[in-house]
């Protein structure tokens, strides 16, 4: 019982029972909803928006290998070292490589969502170095042990009291129930390790072709300051980030924050182009960046599923989603939660493995209609389910279909079926059907018609 | 073994000779610039100087950052020193440049030009940073900083409070001219850091609650003179 998916029912079952949490994480996401609707109202055409938005992501991602190449050149020019990074294994390599070479001894990090895909913080800690997340949410998910619940909001599902439990344990400050107090109290802590730290490692959101700059969106400041404090600045990117002009951040970065929490633009967008300059007063002296393939090029492989490429990890499909609302975030077992993990995680690692996730969703479109770059969603977990059926069939899968067509194509055959199963109807309702438990627990078994649609048809328009 | 970057661009050639389909769009796509194309359909930055500055006051006031309006130098450096009083400033830090030098010799406290380098702890321990800012973006409340005109990378992030000291004309309609401002401005040899601050640093990490001052400023003032 410890494979993807048993692990997935068992704690889907757990969460979506609890009716506390489910209550809390809808408050939680109250205010989203009404900040996210007030500044799409700003906008005077919010769906057009999301074309432009979606055409810039498709037209760089289709055409990667150029925009890859001119980016890269660029941001050596300007005095970065490119690293490229085939899987995770060497992602991490790379990134020890630095830390020994300089002899570092402190990290501190701001959110990066690769990172976790990776699991750089283990392997930092393993060859001994101090890793500190500086990112609030990150901060707190260090301190309990437990992945980020959510991929922006990575401490939603944590009340206060638990918090403040969290940091008298580890930080042995006093308790309060104030936010306020909490974020202060993180505030002081954390302050003196940018200072202290020799390298500051950060994720990047888009990575600009023309220029050779890495853009970086938060809203607390920390990677302001992990990219300002320490000596060497590292930050790690998938492939796909890159954008071919400066100016399609015109959309872009209103579009992320906009969708991603309900604000007009986040705190800090800030645009990186090489170390510190002679003629600056601070900065790195040294800029790294890890390219990260890990089987992006086996999504982009897919031209039906390539535009999960240009996700830009606003997180607005995730807020939207009745499966995650109900779920959360822990239960999906994966980097990435919500929709666009259950479309991405099957490419990433394995079909076979993660094909689950694709059932976990009432396709209700959600998330497609929620996405600031047009991704194709709720159709790309059927695309999934189909794939995993084609790749892999059950023996259920096998034998059904067989049957199916088998029937189908003989339509005597199929009216006899249809007959007997209206006939059998009534006493089907009194047994308690195998493998059908669950559905049957909340469900009614309707009235048999008297009737085929078939008959009624023929009859109705004799 | 082929080293790991032509190995991906190997794979990502080979992927590309399978074409994509175009996204399901709203509309037709419109040939041009991205911010070219997408004005009409993202928020209003404003068409004249007067339309811009209300939208600027608006967002500024929604972003909780605080907009100071002076009529000339003088009455900024007064504004400033004012400032400092009420809010019992120690020490400030600043961007050593032909308008902020005034001030901060107007400041009754002690200050300190950080652009010849400085001590990391003692940035740290000042209450307020005073820099110039390279554009402002009435569309969205954005001041963009950068490294090379605001005094580095720390002094728009480490002290307590941010003052930024600019001029009317520094305001521009929206994202794209600010981006297309940067770009004209230093062409290909940018600075190595440009940020946009859009209000003060804050956090809704713990139950969604908006708080402010997460790891950067506190406060952020804009001091704009004409
Ligand atoms: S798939 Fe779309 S909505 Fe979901 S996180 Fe990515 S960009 Fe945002």
């Amino acid at each position: 019982m410890s494979d993807p998916r048993s692990i997935f029912l068992k704690d889907a079952t757990v969460t979506s029972a609890d009716g506390t949490q489910r209550a809390f994480i809808r408050k939680a996401l109250g205010g989203y909803y009404v900040n996210r609707d007030l500044q799409k109202a700003r906008y005077r055409d919010w769906e057009r928006a999301r074309d432009a938005a979606a055409l810039a992501k498709w037209n760089a991602v289709n055409d990667l290998a150029v925009v890859l190449e001119q980016f890269t050149a660029n941001f050596e020019r300007n005095g970065g070292v490119v690293h490229w990074a085939r899987d995770a294994a060497e992602a991490r390599a790379i990134i020890l490589g630095i830390a020994e070479k300089a002899k570092a001894k402190a990290i501190v990090k701001s959110k990066c969502m690769t990172s976790e895909e990776i699991h750089l913080n283990d392997a930092l800690e393993k060859a001994g170095y101090g890793v500190v997340e500086s990112d609030l949410g990150e901060f707190i998910q260090q301190l309990r042990g437990e992945a980020p619940y959510h991929f922006v909001f990575p401490c939603m599902h944590v009340k206060r009291e638990a918090i403040s439990e969290l940091f008298t344990r580890h930080l042995g400050t006093p308790p309060t129930d104030s936010p306020e107090e909490l974020t202060m109290i993180a505030r002081r802590h954390l302050r003196q390790l940018y200072v202290d730290a020799d390298i500051g490692i950060t994720g990047a959101n888009f990575l600009v072709a023309e220029t050779g700059q890495i853009s970086i969106t938060e809203n607390e400041g920390n990677a302001r300051l992990t990219a300002a404090l320490p000596r060497i600045h590292i930050a790690l990117s998938g492939i796909e980030k890159v954008v071919a002009s400066l100016d399609d951040l015109s959309v872009l970065l209103p579009m992320l924050a906009t969708a991603g929490a309900g604000q007009p633009m986040t705190c800090y967008n800030t645009l990186y182009s090489g170390p510190r300059r002679e003629d600056e007063p601070d900065g790195p002296e040294e800029f790294h960046l890890v390219l990260l393939d890990n089987a992006r090029t086996r999504l982009l492989a897919d031209p039906e599923q390539r535009d999960a490429l240009h996700c830009i990890r606003c997180g607005a499909c995730l807020n939207v989603c009745p499966i995650f609302k109900n779920i959360g975030g822990l239960a999906y077992g994966t980097t990435y939660q919500g929709p666009i993990g259950s479309v991405i995680t099957p490419h990433l690692r394995g079909l076979k493995q993660w094909n689950h996730l694709s059932g976990a969703s009432s396709l209700c479109g959600a998330c497609t209609d929620a996405c600031p770059v047009r991704i194709d969603l709720h159709h790309h977990l059927l695309h999934n389910r189909r794939n995993a059926a084609k790749e892999s069939p059950t023996w259920f899968d096998r034998a059904f279909h067989h049957g199916f067509s088998f029937v189908i194509k003989r339509p005597w055959l199929f009216a006899a079926g249809g007959r007997i199963f209206r006939a059998t109807l009534p006493l089907l309702r009194k047994l308690p059907l195998p493998y059908m438990g669950a559905w049957m627990k909340t469900r009614d078994l309707p009235e048999a018609p008297a009737r085929s649609f078939r008959e009624q048809w023929r009859h109705d328009h004799a | 073994m082929p080293d790991a970057r032509s190995d991906i661009f190997a794979r990502i050639r080979e992927a590309l000779k399978v074409k994509a389909p175009r996204p399901h769009l709203k509309g037709e796509p419109v040939a041009g610039m991205t911010s070219t194309v997408a004005k009409p359909w993202l928020p209003d930055g404003g068409e004249t100087t007067e339309a811009s500055l209300t939208i600027l006051a608006e967002q500024l006031a929604r972003l909780k950052a605080v907009l100071i309006r002076v009529p000339d130098q003088s009455s900024a450096v007064k504004a400033i020193a004012e400032l400092s009083v009420a809010k019992q400033w120690k020490k400030v830090a600043y961007h050593g440049h032909a308008s902020t030098r005034p001030v901060a010799a107007g400041l009754g406290c002690e200050t300190w030009e950080v652009d010849a380098g400085f001590d990391k702890q003692k940035l740290e321990s000042c209450d307020a940073g005073l820099t110039t800012c390279e554009a402002i973006v009435a569309q969205l409340g954005a001041i963009l900083v950068s490294s090379t005109g605001s005094g580095g990378r720390a002094l728009s992030i480490l002290p307590h409070a941010h003052v930024v000291l600019a001029e009317v004309t520094q305001v521009v309609p929206d994202l794209g001219s600010a981006l297309a401002l940067a770009r004209a401005r230093h062409g290909d040899r940018m600075p190595s850091m440009l940020s946009f601050i859009t209000g003060p640093s804050r956090t809704g990490d713990i139950e969604r609650i908006l708080v402010l001052g997460a790891h950067g400023p506190k406060e952020l003032y804009l001091v704009l003179v004409g």
